[in-house]
């Protein structure tokens, strides 16, 4: 087993699905921040079996908004001087704004520079959304 | 209130302005000349990236019929379009001369998109790709009002192309905003509503089928729909489901003698000319209705609803 040492400051993104963490690294764009980044993968779990974890030793603000719909059953813990201060759960957020791109090929999005779009939540159960612009439905990660 | 504001879908609007919308197109119809000077000064762009002839003619006529004058274009190539300009920034050019806009395009979200540039003047969408046609709702509506009585308390068949058919996903949802209306949704397979539009309905107020002969007999009200060529990017997909309904005589027997047939036109097979000659053939009057509704909006969107002279 691997040790990481225990933050001092900042973000623990934990019960992240196992293989998710990757993702939720390229989305919160951790690869632009200077702090220092671990991201552990397919750490033993009782809950989960295995479950992947990101520390990110931080004085920054990061969109979390993207978490929910990656993986919403991920814990935030935030920590100050070594001890945890507050921990949040997350749920879909029902309106995304400038994350996620229309894929219905019709929709005037795929073919002007339209900046901002924002998605309703319509199906939290197969994490659709609706496009502001077309209604057609999308979700995040998958198909149509 | 509706000076100023947009129309890119029906849902823009609540059901009484709807209303208020209808009852200044029977004010029209009864008194054109007394509307016939409405809009004059004003300047209305019509702004077609996609082929029309009805909706661009209502249109046009209906300015031209308030006092209004016309500029834009029925052909992108023969606008800044060509050299790659943007909507937005054509919509902020547009607004510097015109008072209203109208406009259609072949994508989805359109009119919703230049609605978000454009600061003081509203936009009217005349259908943006299989997505809405708010002002073909606004016909259908008027002719139902016309030739049923009213909006209310219709078993409504909905037949032909339900997945790229824009006229039918606005009004459906239009009218399921009404009372006591049923739908019976008739097409083939390939061709069924989508379920984003079949979500904002209650299940107990529609169902499906793919034969039209089953059901034409307890319709109150058919509205047919062409198949179009445009959407399908199989040509061998349009030639098999093109003549997959054609409403004829024999079908015509089975229904009510009251049903009344809609269709948004141009039709190609799927109406039998014979059919033309029933008295529950609406669909010429429907485009005439088309041209008053479209007045009576142009109208209230540029709070001109009386003469000023």
């Amino acid at each position: 087993m691997i040790n990481v040492s225990k933050l001092k400051k900042g973000i623990i993104i934990d019960h992240i699905e196992a293989g998710h963490g990757f993702e939720i690294y390229k989305e919160l764009h951790l690869n632009d921040i200077d702090d220092v980044v671990v991201l552990l993968k397919n750490i033993p779990s009782k809950k989960m079996k295995q479950k992947d974890l990101i520390k990110i030793e931080t004085d920054l603000p990061i969109d979390m908004n993207v978490l929910g719909l990656i993986d919403p059953n991920v814990t935030i813990n935030f920590v100050k001087n070594g001890e945890m201060y507050k921990k949040i759960t997350l749920n879909l957020p029902k309106v995304v704004e400038g994350i996620m791109k229309c894929k219905n090929p019709r929709c005037i999005t795929q073919h002007e520079d339209v900046k901002e779009i924002k998605f309703y939540l319509v199906n939290e159960e197969k994490k659709q959304y609706r496009c502001e612009y077309c209604d057609a439905y999308t979700t995040f990660m998958g198909e149509e | 209130m509706l000076k100023g504001r947009h129309l890119i879908e029906p849902g823009d609007f609540k059901l009484e302005e709807i209303e208020s919308i209808m009852e200044l197109a029977d004010n029209i119809i009864t008194n054109p000349k007394g509307y016939s000077l409405v809009c004059k000064g004003k300047l209305l762009a019509s702004l077609f990236y996609e082929p029309s002839t009805r909706t661009r003619f209502s249109f046009e006529a209906a300015m031209l019929r308030l006092g209004g004058e016309i500029i834009g274009f029925d052909d992108p190539n023969n606008s800044s379009v060509s050299k790659g300009e943007s909507l937005g920034d054509t919509i902020r050019t547009i607004e510097c001369y015109s008072d209203i806009a109208v406009i259609r395009h072949p994508r989805e979200g359109t009119a919703r998109l230049v609605s978000k540039f454009a600061k003081e003047m509203p936009i009217i969408n005349a259908g943006d790709g299989g997505h809405e046609h708010p002002t073909q709702t606004l016909t259908d509506l008027l002719t139902i009002r016309k030739y049923k009585g009213g909006c209310d308390n219709h078993v409504v068949g909905v037949c032909g192309d339900l997945l790229f058919g824009r006229t039918i996903h606005s009004l459906v949802k239009t009218l399921n905003r009404y009372q006591g209306i049923t739908f019976v949704f008739i097409s083939p397979k390939e061709l069924k509503m989508p379920e984003n539009i079949l979500n904002q309905l209650n299940p107990d107020t529609y169902r499906e089928t793919t034969n039209l002969d089953d059901v034409i007999g307890e319709l109150d009200i058919l509205y047919m729909s062409r198949v179009q060529r445009e959407r399908f990017v199989s040509e061998e997909e349009y030639l098999r489901l093109k003549d997959y309904y054609i409403l004829d005589k024999k079908k015509m027997k089975k229904a009510k003698t009251d049903m009344i047939v809609m269709h948004p036109l141009p039709r190609v097979n799927e109406i039998a000319i014979e059919v033309d000659d029933d008295p529950r053939a609406v669909y010429f009057k429907q485009a005439k209705c088309g041209m008053y509704v479209r007045m009576a909006l142009i109208a209230k969107l540029l709070g001109a609803e009386e003469n000023n002279d």
